[in-house]
């Protein structure tokens, strides 16, 4: 039986479009919409949270969204170790739902940023990761105001302790450093994942970096690891 | 009746971007003597009964669990009668 991904609609989402596209005529997997008022996950094995401006991104990214009752049911399935992937303003999603910590603060240069960049695999044995077999960074685009990533010390402490940075903003040949960061984030971070290592959250849009038409594809590997994991 | 009024702030050890590039725009406008602009939300709202101490409990809740992410911003608010 093929593997089913559950793609979240809230108002406002404007990724949900590509993510189905990439996951059902690239990745060839089954896919459905789930409206944010449902909280039925339809036997989903994967939900993706999309990209987008949920709610208008009013009072918070992603503070609002996080209240609809699908939410419910998501942080449910992940506590019961389902896999749950935030692609940008669904990474801000996860992290007001306290699904994984930190927060998320404006662009270091208060710029809409919309551009291809290098993402380094930091850890390579995450479900999402453990398919880029390739040594060199990632290409994958970005594109928001909100990804300044931030968290306290400690919370740094155990990000780096548990192994839970999945993705940082590199150069071409991967260093980490304040040229290649594209927001301001603390550490170049552009995704972590939980300590289960179950949910995921990053920036960047790997679902529009599959088809190959587009001229990248790097974004790909991502979902051939999530599928590699479910087998 | 109660009229709130809710202030959230961002906590000091916070990097503030927007209060940062306001406060070029202070300037520019021949303003030397601003420091430290920080930028925050004024929220306000009636709470529909007669007790004060629910009025405070279901603004807290409100405050913490929605208007500000604890993680980042501080609140505080007054309450006030209204007749």
């Amino acid at each position: 039986m093929k593997p089913k991904f559950g793609v979240v609609v809230f108002p406002g989402s404007n990724c949900d479009h590509d993510a189905y596209y990439a996951l059902k005529k690239i990745m060839n997997v089954d896919v459905s919409f789930l409206w944010h008022k449902e909280n039925d996950l339809q036997n989903s094995n994967v939900i993706i949270l999309p990209g987008g401006f949920s709610y208008g991104d009013y009072l918070r990214c992603g503070a609002i969204a996080r209240f609809s009752p699908i939410m419910n049911s998501i942080i449910n399935f992940a506590n019961n170790g389902g896999y749950v992937v935030g692609i940008c303003n669904g990474f801000q999603v996860l992290l007001e739902a306290g699904l994984l910590p930190g927060v998320m603060i404006k662009n270091e240069s208060l710029k809409f940023v919309c551009k291809d960049v290098y993402l380094s695999v930091e850890n390579r044995n995450s479900i999402f990761t453990s398919s880029i077999t390739r040594e060199r960074p990632i290409k994958i685009p970005i594109a928001h105001g909100e990804g300044n990533y931030f968290a306290d010390d400690e919370t740094l402490k155990e990000l780096l302790d548990n192994d839970q940075i999945a993705f940082k903003y590199s150069s071409l040949d991967g260093k980490t450093d304040d040229e290649s960061n594209p927001n301001g984030s603390t550490m170049n971070i552009a995704g972590i994942v939980n300590k289960k290592g179950n949910v995921l959250g990053l920036m960047p849009h790997p679902e529009r970096a599959c088809d190959p038409i587009l001229g990248r594809s790097d974004g790909k590997m991502f979902f051939d690891s999530i599928l590699n994991n479910l087998n | 009746m109660f009229k709130a009024k809710v202030i959230i702030k961002r906590r000091p050890s916070i990097l503030d971007p927007q209060g940062v590039a306001v406060e070029k725009g202070a300037f520019h406008l021949g303003l030397t003597n601003i420091k430290d602009t920080r930028i925050g939300k004024f929220i306000e709202f009636t709470v529909d009964t007669s007790d004060k101490i629910a009025a405070e409990k279901e603004v807290t809740e409100y405050c913490s669990k929605l208007l500000a992410n604890p993680i980042m911003e501080d609140f505080e608010f007054t309450l006030e009668s209204m007749k």
